[in-house]
């Protein structure tokens, strides 16, 4: 049985922000497919009284003494932009025309 | 002969005593570029210019009171960020980033005074194991154009063994820093989780990624990462501990050290003559008075699977950020805000990089979560609690860094999952945050073979004297490639 439909990976790739071809979207449906399969290995396992590590070292809540600072000059951040103006990022409308 | 056979502190030594100059290295450095790497293919950029005025300057001012690395060259992977240097990820979507400030790593570089050389060539964001994944060129091993260099840090890897450059930064997220240093029979550390800043590393897995370096020595090695550890206030994973002198750890003395040899390391998938090797290693480090024992880390067959939801899903989610709006390509036909998302990603990312966005997105997404992505990070605590069982009994684990040497370009790329166990002796490290260090044990057929000694969290001291004492007793390291 499949694990993954070629309409949930368009969906997936929707939530993700990808335009793919009906082409690439088959594809993806295989390989995607192929590891997940490989990856349910992982229910062999009990897990049910297991935590999750989501960090390895033990730390948490790392604070700073909130001081305020100079950030990077807005001319320097705006150089890598692909178009702005007026010291702002440009984009193209929102909901087009 | 090289200068870049000699050892860090001879080549120090040896620009005290005023016999030597830094231009000579940086010479060197860009004479051997342009000899070899229209075959290696190691670079993605250049800094020359800046390489050259600054050898210059650093030979107005030297004197004795300057560090040990004052001078030496050093190539960087292309996804640590410096200021003014193209920084590309070998990806398209950054084809043009000129980043405007730079990494921890390399504020550190600058402190004890080296000369970035340029930068390296990687897999796409660091996914990959054979360099074929980079948008712009395939690195080639310098044992053999045909092969692969390894992955993701193969141009650092690469540059190192080819004597274009004395060491490199690579990064190690699944093993990119020690499978590509044990393809091209170099030295390479990833440092526990949190001892080097990732601050100005560009994102792939942010519980996995560590710096770390890549060198012809044990002792190059140990000096350089003592130079880029340490707690950084700009990133909070980076861990409050001491760094040690990790240089002063080689003694050459394993008398009475305790080394487990996991069973699972040895068995299925791993080529005869790494097995070999291996155990060749182990006589040698026995013969040393070390004492081992065969172990078992009875979870390791589902680390990969673990490593590819877990890597994958933070991958989805740091790489959001490329979304052609503050930084980088931007597709030049978007009727909306929407459609320049999706059209930038799909025309600026990579096939692989898209394939682990999308497994990620789908780990994450509602209804998947819990089955995917949680159940990951539940076994992610066995595989962390196999280790630290053993190392309640045992200071070091050895096993080999790949289950074969090098294999051919294009040999793999078809087919993602056989790509993907190339990674299986590297990535549980990277799952429990444990340190560890790939360095030469052999050859077959003309390709080097690595050698992994894995450690406690921050004990990468005892990894180092282990891995000193082993390559002081072989010659592995002395071997050079045939360009």
């Amino acid at each position: 049985m499949s694990r993954i439909s070629t309409d949930q990976v368009k969906h997936v790739a929707n939530l993700a922000r990808l335009a793919i071809t009906e082409d690439e979207a088959e594809k993806f449906t295989k390989q995607l497919d192929a590891i997940i399969t490989f990856a349910e290995q992982l229910n062999e396992l009990d897990t049910d009284n297991v935590a999750p590590t989501y960090h390895v070292l033990d730390m948490k809540n790392v604070l700073r003494e909130d001081i305020p600072k100079q950030g990077l000059p807005r001319e320097e951040v705006l150089k890598n932009a692909p178009e702005h103006q007026d010291g702002q990022f440009k984009v193209p409308s929102i909901l087009g025309e | 002969m090289s200068l870049f056979d000699h050892k860090v502190s001879d080549l120090h030594e040896l620009l005290h005593k005023k016999e030597l100059k830094v231009s000579d290295l940086v010479d060197e450095s860009y004479k051997r570029i342009a000899e070899v790497d229209d075959k290696v293919q190691a670079f993605l950029t250049l800094d020359e210019e800046r390489a050259r005025q600054a050898a210059k300057a650093l030979d107005d001012k030297l004197d004795a009171t300057k560090g040990l690395l004052y001078g030496m060259p050093i190539g960087v992977k292309d996804n640590i960020v410096t200021k003014g240097l193209r920084t590309t990820c070998a990806s398209k979507i950054l084809e043009n980033f000129d980043p405007i400030y730079d990494a921890t790593v390399v504020q550190k570089l600058q402190q004890a005074e080296t000369v970035t050389i340029g930068k390296l060539n990687m897999d796409e964001f660091a996914m990959g194991s054979s360099n074929e994944n980079s948008r712009f060129q395939k690195t080639r091993n310098p044992w053999n154009l045909d092969r692969v260099p390894g992955g993701s840090s193969g141009g650092s890897a690469a540059s190192v063994a080819a004597g274009e450059v004395l060491f490199s930064l690579g990064s190690d997220t699944g093993g990119s820093i020690r499978q590509p240093a044990a393809f091209c029979g170099v030295v390479g550390m990833k440092p526990t989780y949190g001892r080097v800043s990732r601050f100005g590393l560009v994102a792939f897995a942010s519980s996995l990624d560590q710096i770390g370096p890549i060198t012809r020595t044990v002792e190059d090695n140990a000096y350089l990462l003592q130079a880029i550890s340490g707690l950084d206030p700009m990133d909070s994973t980076s861990a409050n501990v001491d760094v040690p002198n990790f240089v002063s750890a080689l003694t050459g003395d394993v008398k009475g050290l305790k080394i487990a040899v996991p069973k699972e390391y040895l068995g299925e998938g791993v080529q005869e003559s790494v097995r070999q090797s291996v155990l060749d290693a182990i006589k040698v480090l026995e013969g040393l008075g070390a004492e081992w024992e065969e172990v078992s880390l009875p979870h390791s067959k589902y680390a990969l699977a673990a490593y590819y939801l877990i890597s994958s899903s933070e991958a989805s989610a740091n790489l959001a950020r490329f979304d052609g709006v503050r930084y980088g390509y931007r597709t030049p036909d978007a009727e909306n805000l929407l459609d320049l998302y999706k059209k930038t990603r799909a025309e600026g990312f990579g096939e692989e990089v898209k394939r682990r966005i999308m497994l990620g997105t789908f780990a994450l997404s509602s209804g998947y979560y819990d089955a995917y992505y949680k159940k990951a990070q539940k076994v992610r605590t066995l595989i962390k609690q196999d280790f630290e069982n053993v190392f309640e009994k045992y200071d070091v684990i050895i096993g080999p860094t790949t289950p074969t040497p090098a294999f051919k370009i294009g040999e793999n790329i078809d087919d993602p999952l056989t790509m993907y166990v190339n990674d299986i002796l590297t990535i549980p490290m990277n799952l429990a945050g444990v340190p560890g260090i790939s360095v030469p044990c052999g050859f077959e057929g003309g390709l080097p073979l690595g050698l992994q000694i894995i450690g406690k969290h921050f004990d990468e001291a005892t990894i180092y004297r282990v891995a000193h004492a082993f390559e002081q007793a072989t010659d592995h390291h002395k071997k050079k490639p045939q360009l």
